[in-house]
């Protein structure tokens, strides 16, 4: 723990920041991608200790939030049939379908389970053999690997009764379309360090060097985030756009070679459609075929499912960085955590949710 | 108040009681400030203590209950039935009562090992004995396989106020000094991880414990007690924002001096939960004037469940309700009342 307690350091915290306003001459606009440090950095504020020439914009990297709405409404009316268990990590419990979320089918008498592990799901299923087990695979490049591993075990057991509803996307084609777009603003890029932990950052080098944007790999604690800030701004008044690492003592720039093979193994790439966002090219994992004994999208057949997202929820806008939370007119409002109209109002990991939790002072 | 046939909770926000009814947050506090405070309103709940403070024949008294249904019933560092005694305990010793007089009632489910039950009522009569209070009325009802949860107990208790004792969210005011005595969120996460099969590597134990001997070391060195309250379910975050509420104040605390311990909070950490949030059941939060907190500190300190006493934060402002913290690195930032559940995250 005091491998943690060093990374919230308050006098290293004031240097860093001291720092920073020393490097930083003129106005920079960074995005940091994961919904984790979107977190950190309202959680303790960091906003608080940067020059006016920063400005932090939120990325699409909650996975609970970019899990399309499609998605969510297939996994409540899987979840709503009699013969199932349906499992899922907790955050994703609460994310609205277009009528309904997945607690409200466990308070309308749905079998509906939160695991820590979808090993905990194969487990389950396992030991209710009458019963058709359906495990919600959603997350980023951090998640896939253990997800795959579920199904490669599944296999081995020989169960007919598990299935993961696949939902995963990928980082790298989500910059390229934030990149790609007309009214991008964003200078610069803190990467995601636990995706980074799986995939390593080979990835983003081509990404750098195509849009003319520094990249840097960054970790999830205070500390972490004002090194990654500070990198980034230094890179940005040298002009160099460069992928550079700060959360070395967990990342590797080849990432975990064990998980990659996994993934490699079980899954192939797919386009996938991101709730708010859109469909990006080649943004996602599906099963592969050799797979689909395990995929719940073919084990349940579910079609005209008719999908409505709320009108008012800004929520595509706050993903791509394009608008803060507090800009929409239904935040705090109509949209609140106990209502929310969208799901970064849900997840720990949303802007949204962040932003009403640590930010609602200054927005009243 | 005028007696209403329309619920008051609006119908499309939640057709159904949700688990996150029920976490001690935002929903919790829905459901009893529209719905059971909306008809059941009186000068005695309309205070929303722990327990009703009346007066009989010019003698004090405290009145509380509470219903206990903790899942799995032994957990490291007890079980349901000392739980189920010390919680309503220490929700009178809060109140500045000396617990008396407390009720048992059972809702047992259908082919619960004898053996348990047994197990059960030993450590509610030692809880009982060490708390010196006496179990004087109590119903069994058992349910059939299925309808329950293994067992259900609910206690009620009574106890007379001390003398000349006047504690409530109301009289807290600026300057206020807030004390706890000892480490967070443990019995949340001893619960969690027995519940949810997680295996850390020091088995983290419930903190539950009677606190009326500590609160009454508290009353000995001072009377300038505005509030007490133990942060059991929806744990410190959600007891400093219900007095922050009722006593319209603006909170201050302190990161660096909020008692967590390592196992705990590499728990935390693990499952992106928020220790603040989580449950504690023999945690006490003291409010008391600034002159008198280094007194009330060392007393606290003397008594075994108050060790590991420390000052934690201080009402700042009147006139605004709010829980702010200073953070670890030096910035400030709100401590809310959680949504519903805490729900482990993805990654």
């Amino acid at each position: 723990m005091k491998y943690l307690s060093e990374f919230r350091n308050p006098e290293a915290a004031q240097n860093l920041a001291l720092k920073i306003k020393e490097v930083t001459k003129r106005n920079w606009t960074i995005m940091e991608v994961c919904g984790g440090q979107t977190h950190s950095i309202l959680k303790y504020n960091i906003d608080e200790l940067l020059p006016d020439k920063i400005r932090l914009i939120h990325g699409p990297g909650c996975p609970v939030c970019v899990t399309s709405l499609e998605m969510i409404d297939k996994a409540i009316e899987i979840a709503s049939q009699p013969d199932v268990i349906f499992t899922s990590f907790g955050d994703m419990l609460r994310v609205p379908g277009s009528k309904l979320d997945l607690l409200s089918v466990k308070a309308n008498g749905g079998d509906v389970r939160m695991v820590y592990s979808p090993l905990d799901a194969v487990k389950i299923a396992q030991s209710n053999p009458d019963k058709k087990v359906v495990f919600f695979a959603v997350g980023f490049e951090t998640t896939a690997p253990a997800n795959g591993m579920s199904v490669l075990r599944a296999k081995e057991l020989g169960l007919k009764n598990y299935s993961i509803l696949c939902s995963h996307v990928l980082v790298p084609p989500a910059i390229e379309a934030l990149m790609s777009g007309f009214n991008s603003s964003i200078n610069g890029f803190l990467a995601a360090g636990h995706v980074c932990t799986v995939m390593g950052y080979e990835e983003y080098l081509p990404l750098a060097e195509k849009y003319k944007i520094p990249i840097v790999v960054t970790g999830f604690e205070p500390i972490d985030i004002l090194q990654g800030i500070l990198k980034c701004v230094t890179l940005l008044e040298e002009g160099k756009n460069i992928v550079e690492n700060q959360y070395s003592r967990v990342v590797r720039k080849e990432g975990n070679l064990a998980a990659k093979e996994v993934i490699k193994k079980v899954f192939e790439i797919t386009d996938r459609k991101w709730r708010g966002i859109g469909l990006i090219p080649k943004s996602g994992l599906k099963l592969k075929d050799e797979f689909s004994d395990f995929d719940a999208e073919k084990i349940f057949d579910i079609k005209n499912l008719q999908v409505d997202e709320p009108e008012v929820c800004i929520a595509g806008e706050v993903l791509q960085g394009l608008k803060l939370p507090i800009e929409c007119p239904a935040f705090g409002k109509e949209c609140t955590p106990e209502n929310p109209l969208g799901a970064p109002m849900v997840s720990s990991e949303g802007a949204c949710a962040a932003y009403f939790h640590y930010k609602k002072v200054k927005i009243n | 108040m005028e007696f209403q046939l329309s619920c008051p909770i609006p119908k499309s926000e939640y057709e159904k009681v949700l688990l996150a009814h029920g976490g001690g947050g935002t929903l919790t506090h829905q459901l009893i400030s529209k719905m059971f405070l909306n008809q059941f309103g009186n000068e005695y709940l309309n205070e929303l203590h722990d327990g009703a403070i009346f007066e009989i024949s010019g003698n004090k008294f405290a009145f509380t209950t509470d219903s206990y249904v903790v899942n799995p019933i032994f957990f490291p560092g007890g079980n349901i039935g000392e739980l189920a005694i010390n919680g309503t305990v220490n929700d009178l010793a809060v109140c500045g009562a000396k617990p008396l007089f407390i009720s048992a009632g059972f809702i047992i489910e259908e082919g619960l090992e004898i053996e348990e039950l047994w197990q059960i009522v030993l450590s509610m009569k030692k809880a009982a004995d060490e708390a010196g209070v006496m179990i004087v009325t109590g119903d069994t009802k058992v349910v059939e396989k299925g309808k329950g949860d293994k067992i259900f107990i609910n206690t009620s208790g009574i106890g007379l106020v001390y003398e000349g004792l006047e504690i409530s969210p109301k009289k807290v005011k600026s300057g206020d000094v807030i004390i706890i005595n000892g480490r967070i969120a443990e019995h949340g996460i001893a619960i969690m991880s027995e519940r949810e099969g997680l295996e850390f590597e020091t088995k983290i134990k419930s903190d539950t414990a009677p606190l009326n001997g500590l609160v009454e070391d508290i009353l000995k060195v001072s009377n300038k007690i505005s509030v007490m309250r133990d942060p059991t379910r929806g744990g410190l975050a959600s007891a400093l924002n219900e007095i922050a509420s009722s006593a319209n104040v603006k909170i201050e605390i302190y990161e660096k001096e909020i008692p967590v311990s390592e196992e705990v909070m590499g728990a935390c950490e693990i499952l992106g939960l928020d220790p603040l949030y989580i449950a504690n059941e023999g945690k006490i939060l003291v409010f008391v004037d600034e002159s008198d907190a280094e007194k009330v500190l060392d007393a606290m300190k003397k008594n075994p469940h108050g060790k590991e006493s420390r000052i934690i934060g201080k009402v700042i402002e009147e006139g605004l309700s709010l829980v702010t913290m200073k953070t670890l690195i030096g910035s400030t930032r709100i401590v809310d009342m959680i949504s519903g559940e805490q729900l482990p995250r993805i990654c």
